[in-house]
Order: structure tokens, then sequence, then C-alpha cells
């Protein structure tokens, strides 16, 4: 594993009563992507939204880049390169498509001051947000919203890009061209956090695996070598590649 | 291509809103001319008062998403500023700007406190946060009496410019005095003219932009980078400013002010009213709602008059529309107002007309 560009240890998230997150260790390396997987509840989304500081950091040490931003301002967190693409189809459905774009890209006031290459090449990625540019958000099919929620993390260069679920509710044809649109994401060397718990996709795309349960990190380590021990599999999530295809 | 610069981009994208819109501007213009007589020019400047009103609590509620029972409070504070500057220092011009800039003033201490101390917890109590400051100020107002007239109110007087005592021209049009009172009217008008302008440039900026994230998740705005607490403040301190500057042109109508005309709740309820009949969120709802509703306000009795005059050999419906029934009539239109336009007017046409496109 290469220098890593964000990293956790021994994170506490507590919310009202509830203690979620029970010390997690977590590293994410530069210029590849790591999933989070584990069933529903295990403390994924929270973990996300306790780097972003939309949850504070009871314990533990969040670092980016050498510098620690746990339960710094969210705007702040935002502003030092960190995306964060929530699930559920995260958009504004009252704005346009254009004016969520124009809202991730913060010092960007119009259409026109967009950086016109790297908008193309989001097109090229997601076509149907040409076509829709000025539709209003809220018009979208569940895909198309899901590619202008990633689409809205990417409008400008991020150091490291948080995606929560981008497969969630998504029909197979649509994931696959989700799958496709990461592949050539990773090939900008963009850093990625991907929470997933469709484990056919994440397989495709990981580079590296964490594994949580419980608000733990219960396992870390290569995607190759988890996709290659089935036992592993069936250990960590109940279920088998081979089973599950 | 100039229209749209002036209207920062934001057309109102429908051919009957279009028509809708250019008939209530001109028929506002025109009103001292089309139909002379005080009544009518006062339901014009009313309405010209309160599309500001209206449209300043949309920036907050339609843009933002606060709800604020605060809303006339400030309309009251500018009303007031005014009142009380022209009638202890004399009828001037500067006493006018001292009223006014005094009453920005307040209402910009007041607005960020509120904003500062309550935007930070959730819309229901923030909301009742701002219905308790609103009454203490209300009652403050009747109590001070020394300073604000109590329950009487201020009578005074404004430049004589702008009074009918004033002639701008020995010579009458269509039988219409150019006269100083016809210049308060379009100053009123252009005041309103400009305003809405401005508020539909603040909407329609990035600014507005982020307003409009917020209303719509307040989370995922700040996800992306966004102090929501910050622009939640800004949108409520433009919208108290501009009501206060609505309460600066009612006074400088009226020449009055009592704690009834600027502060009372029915105040509150109407504007409320006025905003979900034009339509939440589209700015040229408040133009819509506020038309409609003191139209209705204002002339639904005189309708009924004629109708229950026609009907008068038939006894259930003469009674069903007599004239002291118009309270129960304007609740029927407006239920059913709301029940067809749920988006609102404006946004009922705008969406059919996006549909046909």
């Amino acid at each position: 594993m290469s220098e890593p560009m964000l990293d956790l240890q021994g994170v506490h998230t507590r919310i009202g009563a509830y203690h979620i997150l029970h010390g997690v260790d977590l590293q994410v390396a530069k210029g590849e992507m790591t999933v989070l997987l584990g069933r529903n509840g295990a403390g994924k989304t929270t973990t996300l939204r306790t780097i972003m500081g939309l949850w504070p950091t009871a314990e533990g040490t969040i670092t980016f880049q050498g510098e620690s931003i746990a339960s710094r301002p969210t705007p702040e967190i935002s502003r030092r390169g960190i995306a964060y693409v929530p699930e559920n189809m995260g958009i504004f459905s009252d704005l346009t498509v254009c004016e969520n774009m124009l809202l991730a890209a913060c010092d960007t006031k119009r259409a026109e001051d967009l950086d016109a290459k790297r908008l193309e090449w989001i097109f090229g990625l997601f076509p149907a947000l040409r076509k829709f540019w000025q539709y209003p958000a809220g018009l979208l099919s569940g895909g198309q919203k899901q590619m202008l929620a990633v689409a809205r993390g990417i409008v400008e260069p991020r150091k490291l890009l948080l995606v929560d679920e981008p497969s969630k509710g998504l029909a197979p044809a649509i994931i696959q061209n989700m799958i496709t649109a990461f592949r050539e994401l990773k090939q900008t060397e963009t850093t990625i956090l991907l929470v997933e718990q469709n484990f056919n996709f994440a397989r495709q795309l990981g580079d590296q695996v964490a594994v949580m349960d419980g608000g733990r990190i219960v396992h870390s380590g290569t995607m190759a070598s988890l996709v290659a021990d089935e036992a592993l599999q069936q250990h960590l999530l109940g279920l088998s590649l081979t089973a599950h295809q | 291509m100039m229209l749209g610069r002036l209207l920062s981009g934001d057309l109102p994208r429908s051919r009957v809103l279009t028509a809708v819109l250019i008939a209530i501007f001109f028929g506002l213009l025109l009103t001292p001319f089309l139909f002379p007589g005080a009544r009518a020019t006062n339901v014009a400047a009313k309405i010209c008062i309160f599309i500001v009103l209206v449209a300043s609590f949309d920036l907050a509620l339609g843009y933002t998403g606060i709800f604020s029972f605060a809303h006339t409070m400030f309309f009251g504070i500018g009303a007031y500023g005014v009142a009380i500057a022209l009638s202890t220092l004399g009828a001037t011009w500067k006493a006018l700007a001292i009223g006014t800039g005094a009453a920005l003033m307040v209402a910009l201490v007041l607005s960020l406190l509120i904003g500062l101390f309550s935007l930070r917890v959730k819309a229901m109590f923030f909301a009742m946060i701002t219905l308790a400051v609103a009454t203490a100020f209300q009652t403050l107002a009747s109590q001070l009496s020394a300073f604000t007239g109590g329950d009487d109110g201020l009578s005074f007087k404004v430049p004589e410019l702008l009074t009918s005592a004033f002639p701008l021209s020995p010579h009458t049009f269509r039988g219409v005095a150019l006269d100083g009172k016809l210049l308060c009217f379009y100053l009123v008008f252009a005041a309103a003219v400009v305003l809405l302008l401005v508020m539909l440039r603040i909407v329609n900026s990035p600014f507005g932009r982020v307003l409009q994230a917020i209303r719509e998740n307040e989370f995922r705005a700040e996800a992306i980078g966004y102090r929501t607490v910050v622009y939640r403040t800004c949108s409520s301190v433009l919208s108290a400013l501009f009501a206060t500057l609505a309460g600066v042109l009612l006074a400088l109508w009226l020449r009055y002010n009592g704690p009834d005309t600027s502060l009372s709740f029915e105040i509150m309820i109407n504007i409320l009213l006025m905003v979900v009949i034009g339509g939440m969120g589209t700015m040229y709802g408040s133009v819509v709602g506020a038309t409609l509703f003191i139209i209705a306000e204002n002339y639904l009795q005189d309708l009924m008059k004629l109708a229950s005059n026609g009907f008068s050999g038939v006894p259930f419906l003469r009674d069903l529309f007599h004239p002291d029934r118009w309270l129960l009539w304007l609740g029927i239109l407006f239920i059913v107002g709301v029940y067809r336009f749920p988006a609102g007017i404006v946004g009922k046409l705008r969406f059919s007309a996006w549909k046909k496109s």
C-alpha cells in the first residue's frame, strides 16, 4: 500500500445516546480506490460523515495529508479538497442539473466559467447530464440522479472523493455504466473511498478493501486477496463471490 | 436581452404568466388615470407595498425554508421609524432619511440577533422564538405611548412635495390632479419595482442558489462546503431589511402608523396566504399573490353586493351572496386555489408551460 492520504486512528463517534463507531482504524492510499464493505448498520456511512465533520469525532484522530481534520467544520474539510457524494442520490431536486454542478464548483459563478475540458470529460462519463443540462434535477431517473451526484463530486479536481453506495437502488444496466465511469475516473488517479454493500460492484473497482462490523474495521487488505479467498468472504460478509454471481 | 438582464435571467417562462405580469405592471402604473379616485389609488399603492413585503417573506420562506413570525415586526419597524422621525423632527427629507436609516439599523441588529441565536435550532422552535419576539415588540409598541402613540398610533406630515397641497402642474390629466400625492404614489410604485428587481437579482445569484440548496437539504449543502448558518442568517437579515423598507413605504403613503396598521398578526397571516397563493420560491408569486389577495379583500364585497342584488328574488342565493359573507367566500376561494394550485399560481403556470415545451 502506498503512502496514506487519509488516516483514521481509533475513531469513535457518538450520535446522541448512541455509540456508533468504536475505534475505527482505516488508511486510504493516494491514487487508489479503497472500498469499505459491511452489512447495514455496520457504521460505513457514519465513518464517511465523521471524516466530513458532519458528525463530531468523539475520540481518535483523522489525518488528511498529514494534517488533523478531526471535528473541523465541514466547509473547511471540503475546501481542503475532499468531496462527499452522499447516499440516496443526494442531489438538489428543485435546481437544474447545471445549477447542481455550479453549487459544487464553489468558486464558479456561471456555467460559462466551468472548466470546459473537464465538463466534456464528465459528459463523456455521464452523457445523460449533457442532454438534461437545463432540466430540474428532480425529473431525472434514479440512475441519472446518481450520475449527477457523482459528477457533482468531480466537477472540480478533488484530492479525495468519498462516495456512499453509488449502486444502491440502481438497475443492473445502470450499475454497469457506473462501473465504467468509475474505472475511467480511476485512470485519472483520483483517490476514492467507496462505501458499498454490493460486493460484485465493489470487487470490480477496489484496489484495497476494508470490512466493517459493529463500528470497527474487522479486516483490511487488498481487494484481489479477498476476491481470491472465498472462505474469508464467507467469514466476513456471509457470502462467496461465486454464490453471489 | 435587456429585459432578461433586468430580470436577472429569471424570465416568467410562461406566456400566461407573462401576460398576467404585464397586466399587473401596467394596471398599477396607470391606476390613477384608469380608475380615478382615492380608493383605487390606495388599493394600488397597498398592492405595491405588499408585493415588496410578500417578496421579502418569500426570500426567507420560499428560497431558504425559514419560517419567521417576526416578519411583520420588521414591517412595523420601518413604518414606526418613519412615523417617529417625521412626527418628532418635522416633515423634511432629512427626517425621512433619518427615520429610514434608523429603522434599517434596528432591523439589522434585531434580525442578526434572532438569526445568530435561533437559526441553529429546528424550524418549529425558530418559528416559536420569532412569534415570542414579535408579540413582545407589538406589546412594547402599544405600551410606549409617549414614543409610538400607543394604540392610537401616530399621524404625521410628509415632505410637502409628496402632499396633495403641492401642485406639479396647474392642469389636470383625464380629470386627475397632477399633485404631490400622485408623485407619492409613483414614488411608492418605483420603489416597489426597484426593490423587487433587487430581490430577483439576489435569488438568481450564486448566493440565491445556495439558499435554495439549503431549503431543500441543509445537510447536503453543508457537505458540499457551505456554511449554512451564515447563509441562513444572511437570508434572514436581507428579508428583514426589505420588509423594513416596505414598512417605510407604507408609512410614507398612509401618513399614519399604529400597531394594527403594520404589526398585527392578521397581516402576518395575510402575507403567508399571499405567498402560498402566488407560489413559494418564485418571486413573481409575490406579485400575483399580493395583487389577487388585496383586490379580493377590497372589491369582493362590492362584487357580492352586485350578485346579491341580482339574486334578490331568490332567498337562499341572496343570503349566500350577502356582502357580509365576504370572508366566507374569500376562505372558499383560497381553499379552492390552494387545492387547484398546490405550487401556487406561478408554480402551476410555469410547470404547465414547461410540460408543453
